[in-house]
């Protein structure tokens, strides 16, 4: 055990994987970087570094550059998978997911239905999430819906270090195709990372705060900015339980069902769009499934209907702050 | 075509303008003062003015993330780019877009595009545009050699031959796409083989020297406006930097970087045109002034300029306010 920060988690995932399994090939833009150039091959790792020092390792076989061909990309690590081998594609921003829609919603995500159960695709497509780096609107969605709404797909976002890891390792390992979010603004966070190689179930989600007042239930870059809603209204006295998913597809609907029943009252923080977010989507589900144990309407924290902007002071006010978190807590407290 | 002195000043003036901008853009990002990305067109300032010099407000051009020196060559306002890449109200965007999303459509700029192979497309909409509306105008779509790999542009290729539309491919190969190299990522290594493929003319260029650009590009507007249909040109140029602001650039050698430098577009011209004594140092040396006063006025007044204000320009510009 060790501190690791959120980036140094998805490296150390990925290398423990390749050395465990050589089915398991990276296969994306820049991974290696370098090929054809007059300095270093593979100092680069991938634009953010996520496969900082795995070429020297794996060398070019198993570390796939490749054009700038998302649609290929995708379906080739689709036909990889289908055929034996266990892909980790990249997709850069998750962004550049509009120039290989096809790859991923007709065809990874319908082999095991649509071929009568017959077809395996260990197929995981990495892709970086987020608003906050001022990199504005085609290089900072947030596009869990999208994917969350197909099925066929399974669909991870984990919110730190520790969740990077082991969510990681059990996409590699999943029969099915996974979409793996990581939230650029979280690359630097740290905390404490077991060495060893372990995984974390997909659709159990993890209870960072228990409270019996109010259950926030929050996914990827929010989940931390949900904490520190608690962590203020802890001041005045109010239980707030924070609640993760990990993952939105499958999602565990039972222990949130479980949560809101302890508490009776529901806020959920979405880094979206409010129509057909994830926020919209549990808040259904809990009107559905748990309107009984409800003492109050349900609050739905999201971004607003735009696009993300450029200009830091409006990106800033895109994302839901805690302080909003903490207001919508509050409107349904009284 | 001979060149008149006037024109010779005008091709300089945007080449110098270029340089000058991009080189504050780095200074400024470095400052703290540029948020998010930003991709510079050092190094390649021949190819967009090139490219751009003939063409009027009316024609159109499509951009890549790499779109300065696009919109300088076609005549956008500095100050306007200054204060949207540095995300001001006033800026061409209201501060929305940034230096990945600069557009001015009254001037023909349908924008800087993150996407790679994103305008490809668009350009051939626009071209459709002008052929329906028998305008005489074409629009200009830009890729970079890395571009030239993406599924959209090879569709808009055949499209554009299958519409008959007047649309100029332009692939601006500085040999990478970020860390790779072109030689490494475009298979069949020509890009402009790959072009006529589809039937379509490419010619390929010096884009470190203007003139050879303009001329080509005078063939290019000649083939489209006279209704022969899409033309091409593989434009071959050194990119100075790193792929981003700020790029450490550890897969370039630092001989291959001291020698991208030889390559200058700018000194070049001013070599040639003295030589032939069609300008004098004093008046090079009046544009360069000037050139640098523009862009210290840019820089002075989007430094000062007011950021946009959330409470009104958050959600303006969507049909819909849902929250
Ligand atoms: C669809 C898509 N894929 C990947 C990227 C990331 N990316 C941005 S620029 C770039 C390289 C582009 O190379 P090239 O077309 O040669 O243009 P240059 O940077 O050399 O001007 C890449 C891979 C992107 N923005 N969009
Ligand atoms: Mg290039």
């Amino acid at each position: 055990m060790s501190k690791k920060t959120y980036l140094q988690a998805i490296n150390e995932a990925l290398r423990q994987e390749m050395r465990r399994d050589s089915k398991v090939i990276l296969i994306g833009e820049d991974l290696v970087g370098g090929h054809g150039a007059t300095g270093e091959v593979g100092g680069a790792g991938g634009p953010f570094g996520q496969m900082r020092g795995l070429y020297k390792e794996f060398g070019a076989d198993r570390m796939i550059d490749t054009p700038i061909s998302e649609s290929a990309i995708i379906g080739a690590a689709a036909g990889a998978a289908l055929t034996g081998l266990r892909p980790v594609a990249e997709l850069m921003f998750v962004d550049f997911v509009g120039v290989c829609f096809d790859q991923i919603f007709n065809q990874v995500a319908k082999f095991r239905y649509m071929f009568g159960g017959n077809a395996r695709t260990p197929l995981v497509i990495r892709a970086t999430i987020g608003a906050g780096k001022r990199a504005a609107a085609q290089h900072s969605q947030t596009l869990h819906p999208l994917f969350t709404m197909v099925p066929g797909l399974k669909v991870a976002m984990p919110s730190n270090p520790y969740d990077a890891k082991g969510l990681l390792i059990q996409a590699i390992r999943d029969d099915d195709p996974v979409i793996y979010l990581e939230s650029k603004s979280l690359f630097g966070m740290e905390c404490e990372v077991p060495d060893e190689p372990y995984r974390i179930p997909f659709g159990e989600a993890n209870i960072l705060r228990e409270g019996k007042d109010l259950t926030i239930v929050a996914l990827g870059a929010m989940v931390p900015r949900a904490e520190r809603a608690a962590a203020e209204l802890a001041k005045d006295g109010i239980s707030v339980e924070v609640l993760d998913p990990r993952t939105t597809s499958p999602l565990d609907e039972e222990s949130i069902l479980e949560s809101v029943k302890k508490t009776g009252r529901l806020v959920v923080v979405d880094e979206s769009p409010p129509r057909c977010s994830l926020a919209a989507d549990i808040a259904g589900m809990v009107a559905d499934k748990g309107f009984k144990f409800l003492k109050a309407p349900i609050k739905q924290v999201t971004c607003p209907h735009t696009p993300v902007p450029f200009a830091p002071i409006l990106e800033d006010a895109y994302l839901p702050s805690p302080t909003q978190i903490e207001m919508a807590a509050r409107s349904i407290l009284d | 075509m001979q060149l008149s002195r006037d024109e010779l000043k005008r091709a300089y003036e945007r080449m110098f303008l270029i340089r000058v901008f991009e080189e504050r853009v780095e200074k400024e990002f470095s400052a703290g003062n540029i948020p998010g990305f930003t991709h510079v067109y050092l190094g390649q300032e021949a190819c967009a003015v090139g490219v751009c010099f003939e063409l009027t407000d009316e024609d159109y051009i499509g951009s890549t993330h790499r779109g300065h020196g696009h919109c300088i060559a076609k005549g956008v306002d500095v100050e306007g780019m200054m204060l949207e890449i540095m995300g001001k109200a006033s800026g061409l965007c209201g501060g929305k877009g940034g230096s990945m999303h600069i557009a001015d459509l009254k001037k023909g700029m349908l924008g800087a595009n993150a996407i790679v192979g994103g305008s490809p497309p668009i350009a051939v909409g626009a071209a459709l545009t002008q052929k329906l509306n028998k305008t005489g105008r074409v629009a200009v779509a830009f890729s970079g050699d890395g571009g030239a790999n993406q599924g959209t542009v090879f569709e808009a290729l055949n499209m554009a031959m299958v519409l008959h539309v007047p649309v100029i491919f332009v692939f601006e190969n500085n040999e990478y796409g970020e860390f790779t190299t072109q030689s490494y990522a475009c298979g069949g290594v020509h890009i402009a083989d790959r072009v006529r493929g589809f039937g379509m003319p490419c010619e390929v260029v010096d884009g470190t020297d203007f003139f050879p650009v303009r001329e080509a590009m005078q063939r290019a507007l000649e083939h489209t406006r006279g209704d022969k249909g899409p033309y091409a040109l593989e434009i071959q140029c050194k990119r100075f930097g790193g792929h981003y602001v700020g790029d450490p650039q550890v897969y370039r050698s630092e001989k291959e970087l001291v020698e991208a430098r030889a390559y200058d577009p700018i000194p070049r011209f001013r070599r040639a045109v003295s030589e032939a004594a069609l300008l004098s140092e004093a008046e090079f040396n009046e544009i360069e002034s000037a050139v640098q006063d523009r862009v210290d006025i840019a820089v002075q007044s989007a430094l000062a300029a007011l950021a946009p204000d959330p409470a009104t320009d958050l959600t303006k510009h969507v049909y819909v306010k849902y929250a």
